[in-house]
C-alpha cells in the first residue's frame, strides 16, 4: 500500500544496447525494471552500431514504458518525476530515452531529471537494499568505461583514474573477436576461461609498478596478439585464461589501494564487466575484515533504467531538476 | 609520396606521429589502417599531443567518434565497429573531412572506398613485439 508521500518516478535508459524503463517507489523499490537488450541485432557486427541502436530504440520505447507502467500497477497520473540517462554515450542514441522523457514531463507537468549514467551505475546497490556510506570507492568497469572515483554525494564525484587507451570490457569483446570467440566478449572469455586446463601465467602485470590510480588495456591486448602470431596453434583457453587473469588483477589491486590510501571502507564496484564471476572470486579474496564489498546482482550491473530512476529520486528529493531544453553530451 | 619505416618502439612510434601533429594544418586527414595492437592509437595520442592536446587521448571505439580541443579541433574516430559502408554513410562522419579540423581516423580500412584520395595514409604492420613497419602515402603528387 503506497502512503501519499511515496514518490513514484519513472526512468528511461538508452545510452548503448539496451533500451530500459523502470519504476521505482522512493528511489529505493523496484516496481518494475523493464530491459530490452538489442544483442542480437549488434552480434553480427561485433559491437554497438549507432545507426542500428538508435532506430531500435526508437521502435521499442513506447511499448517498453507501457510495460514498465503496467508491470508496476502504476498509471502516468501516479508519477512525480520522469528521468532519463543524458550523458555519456551515443548521441543519437541517448535522445531516444532524453526527448521521451520529456514530452512526459511536459504533458503531465512533472519534473524532469537528466541523469549521468556513470552515477547512476553507482547507484545500483541503493536498489537492494544496501546503501553505502559517503564517500565510498566506486569503480565502474564496462564496455566504454573503466573509472575508480570516490563518492562524496549526489552529483560530487572524484576522478581517481581512469583507462590511458581501451576500457575494461572492449578489451575482453577485442580479445574474442581476434580468437572469433563471438559477442559479448566477457561472458565467453570467463567461459572458455574456467575450462582452461592450464593455469600458466602468460602475460605479464598491467602496469605491474605503477602508484597512481591509472588502469591501460592496449598493453595487454598487444601482449595476447604477438602471443597468438608466435603460437597459432596454442590453447584458446589457456589464453583467454591468462588474459582474463590479467584483466582483472589489475582492478582489484587498484581499488583496494585506493579505498587503503583514502581510509575508505565501502567499495562499490558496478558496471557490466562487475557480472564477471572471477572478478568477484577475487575482490573477496583480496578484501580486508573491515571493508564492505558491494556488488550490484548482474542484472543491475548491465544497463537499465532503476539505477536511472532511482539516482533520480535523490535529485528530486533535493529539488534539483532540469529544464526541458537539456541537450544530451557524448562525454560528462 | 610514399616513404616506409621501423619504429622499434612505442615511444619512437608516438615520436614519429607527434611531429605529424605538429605539423598539421587545417584539413589535414590522417587514415590509420592495421591490425589489432599494432599502435593506432599510439599514433593518434601522438598526433593530439603534436596538435598541442593535453587531455589524454583513449580509445573512442565506444562512442566510435570523440572531439578534442588544439591548436585546432582533433576530431578521433574509429571505424572498428563498422562492417558495411551503408553504416558508415548513416553516421555523416565525412562532414567533419576537411573542414576547420584535424581528423584521425583509425580503422580506416573499413571506409574502402569512402576515404578520399587527397589525405595522408598511415598503414601499420607488426614486425616484431615492439616494431613495427610503418607505410605512409601523402596526399598529392
Amino acid at each position: 500500500m503506497e502512503l501519499k508521500k511515496d514518490i513514484v518516478g519513472l526512468g528511461l535508459e538508452s545510452s548503448c544496447d539496451e533500451t530500459s524503463a523502470s519504476v521505482v517507489l522512493n528511489g529505493k523499490r523496484i516496481l518494475s525494471n523493464i530491459i530490452k537488450s538489442q544483442i542480437d541485432l549488434h552480434r553480427e557486427y561485433f559491437g554497438v552500431v549507432p545507426e542500428i541502436a538508435s532506430r531500435a530504440h526508437l521502435e521499442v520505447i513506447n511499448k517498453i514504458i507501457k510495460i514498465a507502467l503496467r508491470e508496476a500497477g502504476v498509471k502516468f497520473s501516479g508519477l512525480k518525476y520522469v528521468a532519463a540517462t543524458a550523458r555519456p554515450g551515443l548521441v543519437g542514441s541517448l535522445l531516444i530515452a532524453l526527448q521521451s522523457a520529456k514530452a512526459v514531463s511536459y504533458s503531465l507537468r512533472i519534473p524532469l531529471i537528466a541523469v549521468n549514467h556513470l552515477e547512476a551505475h553507482l547507484y545500483a546497490p541503493f536498489l537492494e537494499g544496501i546503501e553505502p556510506v559517503y564517500p565510498f570507492m566506486g569503480l565502474l568497469v564496462s564496455g566504454g568505461n573503466t573509472n575508480l572515483y570516490i563518492v562524496r554525494g549526489i552529483g560530487d564525484m572524484e576522478l581517481l583514474g581512469r583507462t590511458a587507451d581501451d576500457a575494461a570490457g572492449e578489451a575482453f569483446d577485442k580479445v574474442a573477436k581476434y580468437l572469433n570467440l563471438g559477442y559479448p566478449g566477457g561472458p565467453i572469455i570467463e567461459k572458455l576461461a574456467s575450462q582452461s586446463k592450464t593455469k600458466k601465467k602468460l602475460f605479464p602485470k598491467i602496469l605491474a609498478d605503477s602508484t597512481d590510480f591509472r588502469f591501460s588495456y592496449s598493453g595487454l591486448k598487444t601482449a595476447v596478439v604477438n602471443y597468438i602470431k608466435k603460437n597459432p596453434n596454442a590453447d584458446k583457453a589457456g589464453i583467454v585464461y591468462s588474459f582474463q587473469e590479467r584483466a582483472l588483477e589489475i582492478l582489484a589491486r587498484k581499488v583496494y589501494k585506493a579505498a587503503r590510501q583514502y581510509n575508505i571502507k565501502d567499495i562499490v564496484i558496478a558496471g557490466g564487466v562487475a557480472a564477471n564471476g572471477r572478478l568477484r572470486v577475487m575482490l573477496h579474496e583480496a578484501k580486508a575484515e573491515d571493508e564492505r564489498l558491494i556488488i550490484p546482482s548482474p542484472v543491475l550491473c548491465t544497463d537499465n533504467a532503476a539505477m536511472v530512476a532511482g539516482i533520480a529520486c535523490k535529485y528530486f528529493y533535493a529539488d534539483i531538476t532540469d529544464d526541458l531544453n537539456v541537450d544530451a553530451q557524448p562525454r560528462v | 609520396m610514399k616513404k616506409e619505416i621501423i619504429t622499434r618502439s612505442e615511444q619512437e612510434t608516438f615520436n614519429w606521429a607527434f611531429d605529424l601533429g605538429a605539423s598539421a594544418e587545417q584539413g589535414s586527414v590522417f587514415a590509420l589502417s592495421g591490425d589489432l595492437g599494432t599502435g593506432k592509437t599510439i599514433i593518434a595520442k601522438g598526433i593530439a599531443k603534436g596538435l598541442g592536446i593535453d587531455d589524454e587521448i583513449t580509445s573512442p571505439t565506444f562512442l566510435m567518434m570523440e572531439i578534442y580541443e588544439g591548436r585546432f579541433q582533433l576530431y578521433h574516430f574509429d571505424l572498428y565497429r563498422i562492417d558495411n559502408l551503408e553504416e558508415l554513410d548513416e553516421l555523416n562522419f565525412e562532414e567533419y573531412w576537411f573542414g576547420d579540423g584535424v581528423s584521425v581516423i583509425e580503422w580506416a580500412e573499413k571506409a574502402g572506398s569512402r576515404i578520399p584520395d587527397n589525405i595522408t595514409k598511415i598503414a601499420l604492420e607488426w614486425a616484431g613485439d615492439t616494431e613495427r613497419r610503418i607505410r605512409i602515402e601523402y596526399p598529392g603528387n
